[in-house]
């Protein structure tokens, strides 16, 4: 664990993010932001629509421009050592920049040129990708031919071409069927066993939970909370929730009473309560007229109690 | 701006990727280049050789084909060049994100817009290579001073794909190409010395036919094919350079703004 050749160390975060801004017009798209990520974390960014976070990412890979703040990753600065920074990194872009025009096994051999991966090296990688990838066998299928599974698994290969230390993930997962989306999960976890960093950003809650080892979220270009997902669960949501469907005016009446954390959504109404809660039972033995679901706490909870129900554009 | 120092040969990897793409349609992109050539010479050899006669052309007569066949390359090479760095790089850019995915590599915007550039002039320099061949064979061609005729293209390709990249980093929709081309592309290709010789223009005509780099590209043509042409050849040249070095710049300037936000 010392100084590599090229002079950067092996110690100290993969990713350090010191107060990031970034300002467009009149948009301050991020506000703020610091975060580190040490290696092999499975780091997640959260946040509503236009919270910054693909902006944030953007700058992690060099392909916005910082306002101010400084970005470090592997110990060099991103505007200034990009090139080597990029030849570690792997990106999944949200978007599909696959080439139509070429097939499946092309398109990753291909992207190693980029990378100044020899031919032989390069078609050894793709195979071994398409074989973790499962594509194995549509390796000469035009990407045109692909289901929306298969390109994003695709896509999920072809970051991997260069064997990086950190991998960039925006919304890996979206817009995938059930069965596609447990698939990239339990890929994504074996490479994280290998030992790989990943930075995520998703929209899926579950996701979130299952995957990452910390998160924060942010709204507004700013971040909200920090912490591991249990953490976060337990402090802003509670262990336990119920939800009540078709509350009284004498429920309303007893929670403002008692004091105990509720969202009221008019129709429904959400209970976060710790194990044990004495009101807890109360409120199962007298309230529960119409249905009851007792479940509990998950991230989405705390995603929605901090950053509201409200649409975002 | 223009960063010179983040452009390296990693910029034949993307010129790499624009000719594997290539070999899938290679040959339905060769008949053009064969058969226009064939095309022209039919019908103006046969259609207008009883019509135009001689055409007086650097101090002497040629026959009209003769004449319009050097035009016809270089023709050629200016609506190859522009027209993949225009409708193909655009369709690239915009509708296949390709530029977006090499961004996240550690290839530079400068190396991607040379790539582009450079595989531009290519397309029109192979294109050149083939309707020299196939002219050669009818006896159009001077050879060997004609073969001088492809590198000469490429440099034409260069200022062409320059110019039609830097549309390309400027026009919000790709219906929006339609105005270089009826602007500029099509008056060239008729104003340029190509059917007619500038000479023919009247006084206040001629100057503007300067300004088009067509004009030049088909003069120093028509020099190596035929031995002689209407312009200075190293002020054409010098012409064709630097504006294959200013639209290059102003290319990566606009692409530049448009990728990167």
């Amino acid at each position: 664990m010392s100084a590599r050749p090229d002079g950067t160390s092996d110690r100290g975060p993969i990713i350090d993010v010191q107060h990031l801004f970034k300002r467009y017009q009149e948009l301050t798209a991020v506000d703020g932001i610091s975060f580190a990520v040490p290696r092999g974390e499975f780091f997640g960014l959260l946040g509503p629509n236009g919270a910054g976070k693909t902006t944030t990412i953007r700058m992690l890979y060099g392909f916005t421009p910082p306002t101010r703040g400084v970005i470090r990753i592997f110990g060099m600065e991103i505007t200034r050592d990009w090139r080597r920074i990029k030849t570690r990194m792997g990106v999944c872009q949200q978007d599909n920049t696959l080439d139509p025009d070429l097939t499946v096994e092309q398109n990753l051999v291909v992207f190693a040129g980029y990378f100044r991966i020899r031919a032989r090296e390069a078609r050894d990688r793709a195979r071994e990708l398409l074989e973790f990838f499962a594509l194995s066998n549509r390796r000469s299928a035009k990407v045109m031919d692909l289901s929306g599974g298969m390109i994003r698994r695709l896509t999920l290969a072809r970051s991997l071409i260069n064997r990086p230390e950190l991998l960039i993930l925006d919304e890996p997962t979206t817009g995938l069927d059930p069965q596609s989306r447990h698939q990239v999960w339990d890929r994504l976890e074996k490479l994280k066993a290998s030992g790989l960093t990943v930075v995520l950003t998703t929209h899926y809650m579950e996701e979130a939970s299952r995957m990452c080892d910390r998160l924060v979220i942010v709204d507004h270009g700013r971040i909200l909370v920090e912490g591991s997902p249990a953490e976060l669960i337990l402090r802003h949501a509670g262990r336990s929730v119920i939800e009540v469907g078709g509350p009284d005016q004498a429920l309303r009446d007893y929670l403002s009473a008692s004091g105990m954390p509720h969202d009221d959504l008019g129709r429904r109404l959400i209970l976060y309560t710790p194990d044990g809660d004495e009101h807890a039972a109360a409120v199962r033995e007298r309230f529960c007229n119409e249905t009851c679901t007792f479940r509990t706490g998950t991230l989405e909870d705390v995603f929605l109690r901090l950053t509201g129900r409200e649409l975002r554009d | 701006m223009i960063q010179l120092d983040t452009i390296s040969w990693r910029f034949v990897k993307v010129w790499q990727r624009n000719f594997v793409t290539f070999q899938k349609i290679w040959k339905i992109n060769f008949i053009t280049p064969l058969l226009e050539p064939l095309l022209f010479v039919a019908a103006f050899g046969l259609g207008f050789v009883g019509l135009v006669g001689e055409v007086r052309y650097g101090g002497a007569g040629i026959g009209y084909t003769a004449f319009i066949a050097p035009a016809l390359i270089a023709s050629a090479v200016m609506n190859n060049a522009f027209f993949e760095t225009t409708y193909a790089s655009f369709v690239r850019m915009y509708y296949q994100k390709t530029f977006d995915g090499m961004l996240a590599t550690p290839l530079s915007i400068e190396e991607i817009i040379l790539a582009e550039i450079v595989w531009s002039a290519s397309k029109a320099a192979a294109a050149a290579a083939i309707m020299l061949a196939v002219l050669s064979l009818f006896g159009y061609v001077d050879l060997p001073a004609g073969l001088l005729a492809v590198p000469l293209a490429f440099l034409g390709g260069v200022a062409f794909g320059a110019i039609g990249l830097f549309f390309t980093g400027i026009i919000p929709t790709i219906e929006m190409f339609n105005l270089p081309i009826f602007l500029f592309v099509t008056p060239m290709f008729l104003f340029s010395g190509t059917f007619f010789p500038v000479s023919n223009l009247p006084m206040w005509a001629k100057p503007a036919a300067f300004a088009f780099p067509l004009y030049h590209l088909v003069e120093l043509t028509r020099l190596v094919c035929l031995g002689r042409c209407e312009t200075v050849p190293a002020l054409s040249l010098a012409y064709l350079v630097l504006f294959a070095l200013l639209f290059t710049g102003l290319a990566l300037v606009g692409m530049r703004r448009r990728l990167i936000k």
